[in-house]
């Protein structure tokens, strides 16, 4: 059978399919309805130019990112507000930036710029390719920002709305004005190097006094503007870590400036003595160019962490007829108003400060105020936006707009993904620290030993060997390495909020599985239902779907969707109570159900329970006290990918363990199905949590990836925790890390980041010790001049700096997996 | 050798001005974006421009990047 690849975006073709594209004069096969589409727009554009220069595949045309619903969100004015700008002399005129995704090579950029030139109203863009951005500015009678938003995915690329204002702004100020030092550095150095070498170059007598005298004075003149201006981030360091007290990197090279510049600005106004312009001005050129390196890599990391905070404005579901009709429409949590009705889900973040109007429920509070425990919420209580709600659904009004909380807890999370050092890195500057202050005390005592043996070389010796220690490179080490590897995390969907991940992931020796949703794919269907009593199947799923509408369990949604079918009258559930890991009870017509686990469900019903299915299925039980009602059988696929990421951890000598809410036959089937041989069913959150830490008492460092929101007790208890991006919203504000992506692969790209990164860490502190153990006495001796040792150094720290951005590299990953998996998901939903 | 008494001053001035030179062009936003106009000449539309031509991809915005 021969292989046939989608022209568009380079996966395999099915060989049932039959999508295809009419482009430059021959038929193209496509693999997906969503590619075809993407190619059709380009062909109909009349820019099928775009397939002869392109350097590499298109991104696929996911064909849920085609047309979804929450684009048209961002037309709210409230949410237009946030980030487009009106123009000052038209009214009728918008200004926004935007972020896209996916931009490769030239043709991605003509192509994008020619769709937009098409869209009516679109009166300028300008796409930034070094940035990402594309700046838009449109009339707002000729289009909305969602006709922009769809124009640019019709084409296969991803944008989302940009606040420039907000974020981007001060992090390119500061780029900008480190690119200006850079250059006036480089210009300066350059210049007085030309006057510097006659001076080198000439023999005795051959230049005189009066021109000596004009170089110097040339060259001090052309220092000024680099001292002055582009050593200012040094001197700035050095005075902010003076007056913390602290002896950061800054202090020594700030030292070493200042004594070089002030000597021989000395020298050159008496005549006397030796100038070294040039060593202090490639000294700054230097320095500054192996900071501008590492700001670019810092900026890679925050710009991946920034397009997640503006995936989507934060929406809520809105209950316009409450409490007569209990439908909901989706809106933008900004549009949310004073008095409006809002249902949140549990395991939703709640969108605005409210109070509780139905129901009670625990909140968990950890986000804003940092208490770790749920508190208990009843009816009338008031509730905090940016709050998650822990475990049952409520019905909430708002008592102010959202604006601030739902955005502050997003800022919050991504915050504390940058802000935190993890311990190898504190341990580094602590280090550095020691190292500076020792340094400083050694270069007095080197100044006093050549003093008395050789005044003259004195000065320039004590200016070497401030110059040429490398404490950049001992605390540049570790957070360019870990910054780049969190950069490249994020690009392959894995975000990392906490910063011990990479530390403690390197060091686990158990890494234990939820399955549900984790090595399952988390979409149970209904395969069979079993209707005991009086009441028909049809009627049973439905009272069962009204009790599961607001739950986000896995479980749950297989029944609403299971539901959803045939059309029918609505059911409507009412006080419905969860009880975690075992089911939930509610009302239906005055009527108390019960739906969940066998046990559970027989504490209302007090007969014995009916047979159970055969063994593989998960069964859901439903009953009143009137009997039994019906079984739902159910059952989960394994993800494609899940034997492979076991059979990893275990080659790499971790012990794999199964841990599952789920009967104990199940989750045994799928246990032996992957290999693993601890497995353990039927285990409540109290269990799981016992069990970890039963594990941690032994000495083992735990890594645990879950979902969902009994876990998350268990997620918080591990040393290292994996949420799936699928599970609710609390598994992941608890998690270390949330997988973005939805793979279960992704678990492995994590821990082999991590043992990559260690080893490049470990690589860059012996370099930087090595270094600083050859150089110092090397200066010390008076082997090294200052200018020598200014190249040592910032050669020092670029080879730091350039060793962690090779962790930046995504190694290629089989495009056959994914497609895969997608075939899977196709199958199971 | 006398000229370089005139020359060195004035290197030292074509420095400077260099230097403003240079300010001017960064706040204006030529470094703004150092790939992308490579690029952008690289391609022709394949079908030939219709009379709607009020939009520009140019340089108009580039301030504001």
């Amino acid at each position: 059978m021969e292989a046939l690849y989608c022209y568009h975006c380079g996966l395999p073709v099915l060989p049932a399919s039959s999508w295809s594209v009419h482009i430059a004069g021959a038929e193209r096969a496509m693999c997906c309805p969503g590619c075809e589409a993407v190619a059709q727009t380009i062909v109909d554009n009349g820019l099928s130019d775009y397939y002869v220069t392109r350097e590499g595949f298109s991104p696929t045309g996911d064909q849920d990112a085609l047309v979804p619903a929450e684009l048209r969100l961002y037309d709210a004015p409230e949410v237009l507000e946030q980030f487009a700008e009106k123009d000052a002399q038209d009214a009728g005129v918008c200004e926004a930036t935007f972020l896209v995704d996916g931009i490769r090579c030239a043709a991605c950029v003509w192509l994008i710029e020619r769709r937009l030139a098409g869209v009516q109203g679109v009166q300028a863009m300008n796409l930034n390719v070094a940035t990402e951005r594309l700046h838009v500015r449109w009339r707002k009678d000729g289009c909305k920002p969602s006709d922009i938003l769809k124009a640019v995915r019709e084409v296969g690329y991803t944008a989302y709305p940009f606040d420039a204002v907000r974020h981007g702004e001060q992090l390119q100020r500061a780029g900008k004005k480190l690119f200006r030092q850079v250059f006036i550095a480089g210009l300066s150095m350059m210049q007085v190097m030309m006057y510097a070498v006659p001076v080198y170059m000439a023999t005795d007598g051959t230049m005189d006094v009066d021109m000596e005298g004009l170089m110097r004075w040339a060259s001090l003149l052309l220092t000024l503007p680099a001292v002055l201006y582009s050593g200012l981030p040094f001197f700035q360091g050095a005075w902010s870590n003076l007056k913390s007290r602290a002896l950061g990197m800054d202090v020594p090279v700030a030292l070493g400036i200042a004594a070089a510049f002030i000597g021989s600005t000395v020298a050159t106004i008496t005549g006397k003595g030796d100038v070294y312009f040039d060593s202090v001005t490639m000294f700054i050129f230097l320095l500054l160019c192996s900071r501008y390196l590492e700001l670019v890599a810092r900026r890679k990391a925050a710009s991946a962490l920034e397009k997640l905070q503006y995936a989507l404005p934060a929406s809520a579901a809105r209950m316009p007829g409450f409490p007569d009709d209990r439908s909901t429409e989706t809106v933008p949590a900004a549009q949310l108003c004073e008095g409006d009705m809002v249902l949140v889900k549990p395991g939703e973040a709640i969108a605005a400060d409210c109070v509780i109007v139905e129901g009670s429920t625990a909140i968990d509070l950890s986000l804003l105020t940092g208490e770790s425990r749920p508190q208990r919420k009843e009816s009338g209580d008031a509730l905090p936006g940016g709050a998650v709600n822990a475990s049952q659904a409520i019905v909430v009004r708002v008592t102010k707009i959202a604006r601030e909380s739902t955005l502050s807890t997003l800022v919050k999370l991504i915050e504390r993904a940058g802000q935190g050092k993890p311990q190898i890195s504190l341990w580094a500057d602590k280090v550095a620290a020691w190292f500076v202050a020792a340094l400083l005390v050694f270069a007095v005592v080197i100044f006093g030993v050549w003093h008395w043996i050789d005044p003259s070389r004195a000065w320039p010796i004590a200016i070497a060997v401030l110059v040429v220690s490398c404490p950049c490179a001992l605390s540049l080490a570790t957070p360019s390495a870990l910054a780049a590897a969190t950069d490249r995390l994020v690009r392959q969907g894995v975000l990392a909020v906490q910063p011990h991940v990479l530390e403690t992931l390197y060091r686990t020796t158990h890494v234990i599985f939820d399955k549900t949703g984790t090595l399952t794919l988390g979409k149970p269907v209904v395969r069979n239902v079993a209707a005991f009593g009086q009441a028909d199947a049809m009627s049973c799923v439905k009272a069962g779907a009204a009790l599961e509408a607001s739950s986000a369990h896995p479980l749950a949604q297989a029944i609403v969707n299971a539901a959803r079918h045939p059309q029918g009258g609505d059911v409507v559930a009412t006080d419905i109570e969860h009880t975690a890991g075992q089911g939930l009870e509610g009302c239906i017509d005055g009527v108390r159900y019960r739906l969940g686990s066998a046990a559970f469900v027989a504490g209302i019903v007090r007969r014995e329970a009916p047979a159970a299915p055969p063994s593989g299925f998960t069964p859901v039980y439903l009953g009143t006290s009137d009997g039994w009602l019906a079984r739902f059988d159910l059952a989960d696929k394994i993800r494609a990918d899940a034997k492979a990421v076991v059979e990893y951890f275990q080659a790499h000598g971790k012990k794999v363990i199964l841990l599952s809410g789920d009967q104990d036959a199940v989750t045994q089937r799928v246990a032996s199905e992957l290999g693993i041989e601890t497995a353990h069913g039927a285990f409540l959150p109290d269990q799981k949590l016992e069990f970890v830490q039963r594990l941690q008492l032994d000495g083992a460092v735990v890594a645990m990836i879950g979902d969902g929101i009994n876990d998350a007790v268990v997620l918080r208890a591990a040393d290292v925790s994996f949420a799936m991006g699928g599970g609710a919203a609390l598994a992941q504000t608890h998690a270390d890390t949330v997988l973005l992506s939805g793979r279960l692969s992704s678990v492995v790209d994590a821990y082999e980041a991590a043992s990559q990164t260690m080893s490049v860490i470990r690589q860059n502190l012996a370099w930087a010790t090595l270094y600083n153990i050859v150089a110092i006495p090397a200066a010390a001796v008076g082997v090294l001049n200052p200018w020598l040792s200014g190249i040592g150094m910032s050669l020092s720290s670029a080879v730091v700096v350039i060793n962690a951005l090779r962790l930046r590299r995504v190694p290629r990953a089989p495009a056959a997996v994914t497609r895969e998996q997608g075939v899977f998901e196709s199958q199971a939903a | 050798m006398e000229a370089l008494y005139l020359l060195i001053p004035m290197s030292i001035v074509i420095v400077f001005i260099a230097i403003w030179v240079f300010f001017r062009a960064s706040d204006s936003g030529q470094f703004d974006d150092l790939v992308g106009p490579g690029m952008r000449i690289l391609q022709d539309d394949d079908r030939p421009e219709t009379s709607d031509s009020s939009v520009n991809t140019s340089s108009e915005l580039d301030k504001k990047n």
